[in-house]
């Protein structure tokens, strides 16, 4: 069976500098995957190289079959891969309700995801639309730059960094939403530091560590001495 | 004493200093880019509906009609052939494109038209005016005016109250997460420069019926243009009408006490506003 995401031998370069090293991945309809790895592991570049934003300089990205590497990113994202990005990048001089909007402005048809649905999955949102998307707090422009990204209707979510910044509590609240959004047909890709956090949502786990995946697995067959080592690449020769 | 009559003479020349200035508004909000031949295009649009107005005998406000269009996609194609390949985050190149296109046009222009002045003919409207009692208004500026309200009435509402409009905004805050939400910035650019270029054809035909044009012209309405938007607060449309005011009022004042001192006072108010507000009047909050 083909995956629905398959990357293979990806290599990806800033200048000079080599952030990915013939990295392998796939993903499954339904499924969802955590990359794990400390900060300059390269997977932000990962997801980047996905969407069309860092430069691809070998290896192939496949969606459902089809042959995406290279395409420009709005390209990418009509395709079905649509992103949350670190820092959640929210438009300043956007509201709330116009940064969900401009997340269908490529949409080509309908989908499960519509503004209700997604002031439905998060009803702050509903109540702030008319704040400047900025003016929110850590937690809730997460949850706008989440629903930004489903207003496209992704069949593919990749998900950068969600906890960064933000309290436990509000963390759980917002990974409370994975099972309704893998529900509505998306698969998801999750980049996390939190460790604990990736193995409670994923179904396959993968830790990078300076450009490449030194550790894959499910999250109960990874021990976590395992992911320790492969997380700070300790070796207990 | 500054009469009641020189306000309204220099609030109705701001209009036109507004209408030079909303396109390079426009797009300076969207992609940072000072286009320095923004006047010289102004001035190619006033020669387009002179050529239309000779060839086939169309009223200039009619003329205006075929030429903004002609205008819009010219504007595509500079934008998405020359000045996207020089947009990034170096200032200098598109500064130095934009100049040398400045060049480009003015002698261009002097080739087709000689440097013999010209001027659109509006009929009996250039000579009539409104006595409001008070004050008497030319029909021309109030119209002038009035125009210049429309346009950044009907900008703004094409920044807030559409998809492109967001598109716009969206790729002015940040354009490498606009792509990820699907939107591709050259062709944002590419409309936002076309539209400028439907404002400057707009501009062109008070500028041509108002007054002479020749080719060389157009560095100077540039200036005006600039510091409109500087003192409205960059990127802000209601603002750039202000700043039109500012300068339409400051000139008009100062012509009123020594008609030698018409240009220079705008010039010097520009300056003052500077000074008392760098940012402008009504800069954008994320500016």
């Amino acid at each position: 069976m083909t995956a629905l995401l398959g990357i293979s031998g990806l290599t990806a370069h800033y200048g000079d500098f080599q952030a990915l090293f013939g990295v392998d991945l796939t993903l499954d309809e339904g499924q969802t995957v955590a990359i794990i790895g400390a900060n300059g592991a390269g997977k932000t570049t990962l997801l980047r190289a996905i969407t069309g934003v860092a430069k691809v300089t070998a290896g192939t990205v496949t969606l459902a079959g089809e042959d995406i590497t290279r395409l420009p990113a709005p390209d990418i994202l009509t395709r079905g891969i649509a992103m949350v990005p670190e820092g959640r990048r929210l438009f300043p001089s956007l509201t709330v309700e116009e940064n969900l909007m401009i997340g269908a402005h490529a949409r080509q048809g309908n989908g499960h995801w519509t503004l209700d649905r997604v002031q439905t999955l998060f009803p702050i949102l509903k109540d702030r639309r008319y704040s400047p998307g900025t003016a929110l707090s850590g937690g809730q422009q997460q949850m706008v730059a989440i629903g930004r990204a489903l207003m496209s209707n992704p069949r593919v979510l990749l998900c950068d960094e969600l906890s960064l910044g933000l309290a436990p509590v509000v963390i759980k609240e917002i990974y409370a939403a994975f099972p309704r959004i893998k529900a509505s047909g998306t698969s998801i890709i999750v980049v996390e530091q939190d460790i604990s956090q990736a193995l409670r949502v994923a179904d396959q786990v993968h830790c990078m560590m300076e450009g490449r995946i030194t550790l894959s697995g499910r999250p109960d067959e990874l021990s976590r001495a395992a992911i320790h080592d492969a997380y700070f690449g300790v070796s207990h020769a | 004493m500054i009469g009641i009559d020189t306000l309204a003479q220099g609030l109705l020349l701001g209009g036109l200093y507004a209408l030079f200035a909303a396109g390079l508004s426009l797009v300076f909000g969207i992609m940072r880019l000072v286009n320095l031949a923004h006047g010289d295009l102004i001035i190619l649009g006033a020669y387009l509906i002179l050529t239309i107005t000779t060839a086939t005998g169309l009223h200039p406000f009619l003329a205006v009609f075929l030429a903004a269009p002609v205008m819009f996609g010219f504007g595509w194609l500079l934008q998405t052939h020359l000045l996207n390949r020089v947009l990034g985050p170096d200032i200098l190149p598109p500064l130095l494109v934009t100049f040398g296109l400045s060049v480009v046009i003015q002698n261009a222009l002097l080739e087709g038209y000689t440097a013999d002045s010209q001027k659109l003919s509006a009929g009996p409207i250039e000579a009539q005016a409104m006595d409001l009692g008070v004050v008497t208004l030319g029909v021309m500026p109030v119209l002038t005016f009035l125009s210049a309200v429309a346009v950044i009435f009907l900008l703004n509402q094409l920044f807030y109250r559409t998809a492109l409009g967001r598109a716009f905004r969206a790729t002015s805050d940040d354009a490498v997460t606009a792509q990820l939400m699907g939107i591709r910035p050259e062709r944002v650019f590419a409309m936002a420069t076309g539209i400028a270029l439907v404002v400057a054809t707009i501009a062109a035909l008070y500028l041509g019926t108002r007054s002479n044009f020749d080719p060389s012209i157009g560095p100077a309405r540039l200036l005006y243009a600039f510091e409109a938007v500087i003192i409205g607060g960059l990127g802000s449309l209601w603002g750039t009408l202000a700043g039109g005011v500012v300068i339409g009022m400051a000139q008009a004042v100062g012509a009123s006490i020594n008609p030698e001192w018409q240009i220079l006072s705008g010039h010097i108010a520009f300056v003052v506003v500077l000074l008392l507000r760098p940012r402008g009047l009504f800069p954008r909050a994320n500016d």
